[in-house]
């Protein structure tokens, strides 16, 4: 990488002035983890500028077949820069990086390209990624920025799944996010100060955490499951996906999200994997990748764990587990982009009993082809329950189109249900008989109506 | 309950129908094209339905794309259509395996037996019924006379099927070149059974009764039986019933039974009425003009820009003539010695712009009378060959260069030129007086003149018309810049959140602008454009599109008022510089006696089948089109240049199977493949297999295999790796391997040596989409592999092949790799001498040599079309990217991306070689959807024109016409030529 040694470097005397400008994916995740930045100094803000201006900026600075997040997230940042809300001079922005050989690995450098040509050449940009870091004299993560970072992802994953289990059920409108916002507060005050943190302490935040959640006064009726995978921007970004979880909460949906997690742990199972196919690291590395591994299995386990105990609510699988699923699927060496592991999070879903899923990713994202698209067929094939819908997104796609389709799947996923909860296996139409059909009997099944109300405001 | 009545609304995207039932029988139905007027039509159709229902009670129901927001502002209950179908079928036709139905817009397909599952069309796809009319106002017919034309075709025309606007820029050409309408109407149909099935079934075969729906299907007798024929349906299969444009109406009267609550007559009326969304379209932009003050003012000033004109009648003297055969229009210009018009005309070719030149000449030659002698005369054009040949023009000229000579015409210090014509945007940039770069837009940018044209129709408006509506529209609608089928449906949305025809129509004209700058100049901002812009093509007569590009880039330019006829306009300066003591033209006199006739057929010579059409004039004049080279010209004694695309595949057609113990083994032969044979072959014939090769590319191939391919939106490579695996099966292979590579060889010339995510992991993906494959009998080997790492490749593939051949020994793996390597690096070797040779025999010889960079897999004959041989036929040496690679190794290109795939750094390699090289052009092909060339080719063009190198693309996909790539190599010829001239001249 030739064009990058005339980079920006991040200074040390940077950071004392500098505001980080950061994008925004994960709400939840990224609230937690800027307050740490803050903590050790950082003058961070999180992006929160969104609409067409975004969408233009990324259109007039990226290449327009380049992948949607990408153009979003530095037409994002152009558009901040551009607002006059900063003073240019003294901003810097913060991009996450995955590497590999998907095109995500060249954000980055899309990102500088277009500041550059925007005339933001002076700005310097920091990546964020699990791999090796560019280096920034002004930007360190020590070893006890990290730990913390780690736990507010975890901390991150909880809340997020929490919060998506109680929203659609909430009887006062609003509570659930209310409890987000306490417990992030109430997070960041318990990772002030210098020294380690407490794994005891924790697992009792865990605990306490999820007591909050479940003392939320809730209406006991079940709604009808969604799962979101795909693109991990698209997926998690309300910017990205058009705000989807909100538009399934209306729906009368009840969103279910795979968390960040698995993809830290994908990212270091896929090292294990070099090693396994390739041979590509040493027997030293591999051994430091599989302590890692394990280790964090075991941390992702103790939240699972603590959910289950207290009972109300589905935690996510057991990572191992989740691997397991693609058996007779897709080879883990699959590694680009979401990898293996969008095929193996649709399985996930499905196996919980959530086989209504939107598959979410950026029009034309060539990973997706082969692990979203691509594996649905003999998805559906071997989970007939499976209920799938692939919706692209793209600064030109319409809200419409997208909505249409989502639309169709909830459509199938009420007539799902309603066959099920008649005592029939398969979906609708398979026994076409007169009578068959739930729909056509004359004593109406308990719930239907209600279906049938969800139905109509489709 | 039940009220005995219930009715069923269903709003598509083009028409409004109702049914109205009674006891579960259909006892009214009605339909109308709604022209975007949703509310008012449903208000008119349910007007009419007043006698049917009369005083009963019912219960209503709506569907249908625009349905919804109606649905949700009058209050009634809405349900998905494909559901609605759904219904219909239950009731009507349980036995129906699966349903295809088409509507204006959307295609869907449900399949019944064998699990549900309904699959509507996803976001980048047309062939749909608004596509259809569409291809009848290009051949200037109604979609009725159209299908009559297609039940009389004697042939078909390969044309693309994955979206409209590719479509149609393969239609236009066959049209320009004379091919049967009939012939050419049952193309169109066949194109979007292609795209239905290939869209839509992904992977799922459509067996079994099926039942067809929706307007297109009852209407199109040819539709009809394109699918019959696609699907292989017997008649008592292929059901076509009568209700099939109502059925999503039936469904959602059927629906209406057990939902919403009664009402009468009146109050569905009042509901309808009442449902007036107030909600405003949300993205909105500046007015175009604020009052007619403005628009007085910047029409002042835009009329400054003429030229004169000079009665015929009264002329007397010399006079030259221009002939523009566009794609979609006809212009034509005479001018006077002092570059005065004297004759103008412009018009629509309707799909026979022979016709339409004769008429024009016709008249022109009457009104000269004997005062006006021509003396010159030139063509331009995408019919420009079959101009010149029916009418005995003198000279031909490639569009870019007459654009260019008339825009200086008016602007001797232009900078930058921006033509939008009907199909074409094409723009370049102007330095030391020679074109400096070009820019054309890609099929999948078409977003031209003839979008506006076939849009406003649609809507019910004439052009012009339509054009002047948006001047004074308070809030334009913003509708995105990407490609018309994605402006199609944000039209869908604008219209359903209210936005008014006045609003819609400002909209188009600036996204029509926006996809010019943004998408095909590919600009952050207007000092890159230049100081003096000219801008031209009959688009820009439109004053809402002109004042939206003055308004995006906030300056001023100069449209001249010929802007529609500037090609023409620049062909008859051209004809003057001939300085021809006589004309070529026809006369007068000869006109009277010409005929034009033209058949279609197709040429035998080679294994390409290229669709030929022959015109005739008359006299034995013929003049052939739809050729790839010059073989069925008669031209046989031509020089066979040397040219690396056809020397890699011949090395490959040369590959024999060995005779080995251990039977066949089957290789399909596309993407990384297409490098890596020499390898596996070498490996697998030492190992003592038979290695069975899936074959080079067709056509057929492509059909083979479409059945089971599930992503519409990735590249045409993969695409045809389904066909290769079904032409391996049909040679009787049991053992197919085909390896997933995530790294490829490391060539050592960037940050890493990755393969691209499809290239890396299809055989996955065939694994999981094509049926065969998981067969009892089948052993379909797709290992993970690195062949990068020379010591321990042997041990790894020995370990899984060990699991299929027991008998194998690691020791035989161990030769069999080591010869496999050495086989490769021969090979690689061998062609980049061959390259070395070609490019010395180009310079001896004092050929031009152009570099056609692309990926290994871009010399199949069936992803790049014959582009190579295309090339070649303007005298050019091709050769291929990784033969210049290694020659820049002294000089690293400067990469300002991450340089990670061993493919991708070629390219830059190449470039930067390219720039070291007066005598080299570089070329790049692109394959559409690739996400990765997204990144390379700005990178490349960046390298290229900082070493003062003209880039040019090529994007290809199923595509097979060459029309628009032929324009391209010619201008880039030409603009070379004429940097060399302005450089001797220095």
């Amino acid at each position: 990488m030739r064009g990058s040694d005339d980079r920006v470097i991040f200074t040390k005397e940077m950071k004392k002035d500098y505001t980080i400008l950061v994008p925004t994916m994960l709400p939840i995740h990224f609230k937690l983890m800027l307050n740490i930045l803050r903590e050790y100094g950082y003058n961070c803000e999180l992006l929160e500028n969104t609409g067409k201006a975004v969408v233009d900026a990324g259109l007039k600075n990226v290449h327009n077949d380049t992948c949607y997040p990408a153009l979003l997230v530095i037409g994002q940042m152009i558009d901040a820069l551009e607002s006059g809300k900063y003073d240019v001079n003294k901003v810097a922005l913060l991009i996450t990086q995955t590497g590999g050989g998907c095109r995500a690995s060249n954000y980055i450098h899309l990102l500088r390209k277009a500041l550059k040509k925007s005339g933001f050449g002076q700005v310097p940009v920091v990546s964020l990624s699990i791999g090796g870091l560019e280096k920034n004299p002004g930007f360190t993560l020590t070893p006890l920025m990290l730990d913390k970072i780690f736990y507010s992802l975890l901390y991150g994953d909880l809340l997020m799944l929490l919060n998506n289990q109680c929203r659609p059920y909430e009887i006062e409108p609003g509570a659930s996010e209310a409890l987000v916002e306490k417990w992030a507060r109430r997070l960041t005050m318990g990772m002030k100060g210098k020294g380690l943190i407490s794994y005891k302490q924790v697992k009792q935040n865990y605990r306490r955490i999820i007591a909050d959640f479940a003392a939320l006064p809730r209406r006991k009726e079940q709604k009808v499951k969604v799962g979101i995978v795909g693109e991990i921007y698209v997926k998690f970004s309300p910017l990205g996906n058009n705000d989807l979880e909100k538009f399934l909460l209306a729906e009368g949906a009840e969103p279910v999200v795979p968390g960040l997690m698995d993809f830290c742990l994908y990212c270091i199972y896929n090292l294990l994997m070099d090693h396994k196919l390739y041979g590509i690291i040493s027997s030293a590395q591999k051994f430091a990748y599989e302590k890692a591994y394990r280790w964090l299995v075991r941390k992702q386990a103790d939240v699972i764990d603590a959910i289950k105990e207290q009972g109300d609510f589905r935690p996510g699988g057991y990572f191992p587990h989740t691997v397991s699923l693609t058996r007779g699927y897709i080879g883990h060496g699959v590694k680009m982009g979401e990898g293996w592991l969008l095929t193996a999070e649709m399985l996930e879903l499905i196996e919980q009993g959530i086989g209504n899923i939107v598959c979410t990713q950026p029009f034309g994202c060539l990973p997706n082809h082969i692990v979203g698209k691509g594996m649905m067929r003999v998805i559906k094939e071997r989970n007939p329950q499976a209920n799938i819908v692939a919706v692209d997104y793209d600064p030109s796609a319409t809200r419409i189109n997208q909505e249409n389709r989502i639309k169709l799947m909830l459509a199938n996923a009420v007539a799902i249900d309603q066959a099920h909860a008649a005592g029939y296996d398969m979906p609708k139409y398979t026994h076409p008989e007169e009578g068959t059909m739930p729909a056509q009997t004359t004593n109406p099944l308990p719930g239907e109506e209600e279906q049938y109300q969800m139905l109509i405001k489709m | 309950m039940s009220l005995g009545m219930t009715i069923g609304i269903d709003i598509g995207s083009t028409t409004v129908k109702i049914v109205v039932m009674r006891y579960g029988e259909v006892v009214y139905e009605q339909y109308e094209r709604h022209y975007s007027q949703v509310r008012p039509k449903t208000l008119e159709l349910i007007q009419l339905a007043k006698d049917v229902i009369g005083d009963h009670q019912f219960t209503v129901a709506l569907s249908g794309s625009a349905g919804l927001g109606l649905a949700k502002a009058a209050e009634l209950p809405f349900i998905q259509e494909v559901f609605a179908t759904g219904e219909t079928v239950k009731k009507f036709a349980p036995d129906t395996d699966a349903v295809i139905e088409l509507g204006g817009e959307d295609a869907k397909i449900i399949f019944f037996t064998g699990g549900l599952e309904e699959r509507m069309n996803g976001s980048c796809a047309g062939g749909t019924g608004a596509f259809i009319d569409q291809m009848a106002t290009l051949l200037d017919v109604t979609p009725e006379e159209l299908d009559t034309l297609a039940l009389n075709s004697e042939k078909y025309y390969t044309i693309a099927s994955r979206c409209g606007v590719f479509a149609k820029s393969d239609i236009q050409p066959l049209l320009n070149q004379g091919a049967r309408h009939e012939d050419i109407a049952a193309s169109i149909f066949r194109a979007v059974v292609d795209q239905t099935i290939t869209g839509l079934a992904q992977g799922r075969r459509i067996t079994g009764k099926v039942l067809f729906l929706g307007g297109p299907l009852f209407f199109f007798k040819a539709l009809q039986r394109e699918f019959v024929r696609a699907l292989n349906l017997s008649h008592d299969k292929a059901i076509f019933p009568d209700m099939g444009r109502y059925a999503v109406a039936m469904g959602t009267a059927l629906y209406a039974e057990k939902s919403g609550s009664p009402m009468n007559y009146q109050q569905l009326v009042n509901a309808i009425e009442g449902a007036v969304s107030d909600n405003h379209a949300t993205r909105t932009l500046p007015a175009l003009f604020e009052n007619p003050d403005e628009y007085a003012a910047f029409c002042n000033r835009h009329d400054k820009d003429t030229v004169d004109v000079y009665p015929i009648e009264e002329y007397t003297g010399d006079a030259y003539l221009g002939i523009d055969c566009g794609s979609t229009t006809t212009k034509l210009v005479l001018t006077s010695e002092d570059h005065r018009i004297l004759f103008e005309y412009y018009a629509p070719n309707r799909g026979n712009p022979v016709q339409v030149v004769k008429e024009q000449l016709e008249l022109m030659w009457e009104k000269c009378g004997d005062r006006i002698q021509i003396k010159g005369s030139a063509a331009t054009g995408y019919g420009e060959d079959l101009i010149r040949n029916a009418f005995g023009v003198d000279s031909g000229l490639v569009e870019t260069m007459a654009h260019f000579k008339a825009a200086r015409h008016f602007s001797p210090d232009v900078d930058f030129i921006l033509d939008i014509g009907g199909q074409d945007i094409k723009c370049f940039k102007v330095r030391n007086n020679s074109i400096d770069s070009i820019m054309l837009n890609e099929a999948c940018s078409s977003g031209c003149g003839s979008f506006i044209s076939t849009f406003a129709q649609s809507m019910g408006y004439d052009v012009r018309e339509f054009a002047k509506l948006g001047l004074f529209a308070p809030y334009p609608v913003d509708l995105g810049s990407r490609c018309t089928v994605f402006m199609n449906s944000s039209v869908k949305q604008a219209q359903k959140e209210g936005a008014t025809v006045e609003d819609i129509s400002a909209g188009i004209s600036m996204s029509v602008v926006k996809n010019a700058i943004y998408k095909v100049i590919r600009a952050a901002s207007a000092d890159e454009l230049g100081q003096h812009i000219v801008v031209q093509g009959g688009t820009f007569l439109n004053d809402a599109v002109l004042r939206s590009f003055e308004m995006e880039l906030g300056r001023d330019v100069v449209r001249p008022a010929i802007a529609g006829l500037m090609g023409a306009f620049g062909a008859a300066l051209h004809a003057q510089e001939l300085g021809l003591e006589r004309s070529t033209l026809i006369t007068g006199e000869e006109l009277k006696t010409f005929v034009h006739t033209s058949k279609s057929t197709t040429c035998g010579i080679c294994g390409n089948h290229c669709n030929l059409t022959v015109n005739s004039f008359g006299e034995g004049k013929k003049f052939i089109s739809g050729n790839r080279c010059e073989r069925p010209l008669g031209n046989h004694s031509a020089e066979i240049l040397p040219n690396l695309y056809r020397y890699k595949l011949e090395k490959i057609r040369a590959l024999e199977p060995g005779t080995g113990k251990r039977g066949k083994i089957g290789i399909p032969l596309g993407l990384n493949m297409m490098e890596n044979i020499p390898f596996w072959h070498a490996f697998f014939t030492e190992l003592g297999f038979t290695v069975v090769l899936s074959g080079i590319s067709n056509r057929d191939t492509y059909i083979k295999g479409q059945f089971s391919i599930p992503s519409d939106t990735v590249c045409y490579p993969a695409k045809l790796m389904h066909g290769h695996i079904a032409q391996l099966l049909e040679q009787g292979v049991h053992d197919i391997f085909y390896p997933c590579l995530t790294y490829n060889f490391d060539e050592k010339r960037g940050d890493n040596h990755f393969n691209c995510p499809v290239v890396a992991y299809y055989p996955e993906l065939l694994k999981a989409n094509v049926e065969e494959l998981s067969q009892e009998n089948i052993h379909f080997i797709y290992p993970h592999l690195a062949i990068d790492r020379r010591k321990d490749f042997a041990n790894r593939i020995y370990n899984i092949l060990w699991n299929q051949y027991p008998d194998l020994s690691l020791g035989e793996v161990r030769r069999a790799a080591k010869k496999a390597y050495t086989f490769y690096d021969q090979w690689m070797a061998d062609i980049k001498a061959e390259g070395a040779r070609a490019i010395d025999y180009a310079r001896e010889h004092g050929h031009q040599i152009v570099v056609l960079s692309g990926r290994p897999y871009h010399i199949d004959p069936e992803i790049n079309h014959g582009i190579d041989r295309l090339i070649a036929s303007f005298g050019i040496v091709v050769v291929s990217e990784d033969c210049v690679a290694d020659l820049a190794r002294e000089l690293p290109p400067d990469v300002h991306v991450l340089n990670q795939w061993t493919y991708h750094a070629r390219l830059y390699a190449a470039a930067k070689y390219v720039t070291t090289q007066p005598d080299m052009e570089l070329v790049q092909l692109v394959s559409f959807g690739c996400g990765i060339d997204a990144i390379t080719t700005d990178e490349v063009r960046e390298i290229l024109e900082e070493g003062g190198k003209l880039y040019t693309q090529l994007k290809i996909d199923e595509i097979s016409n060459l029309g628009a790539v032929r324009i391209r190599i010619r201008s880039l010829l030409e603009a070379v030529a004429e940097r060399r001239r302005a450089h001797e001249r220095v």
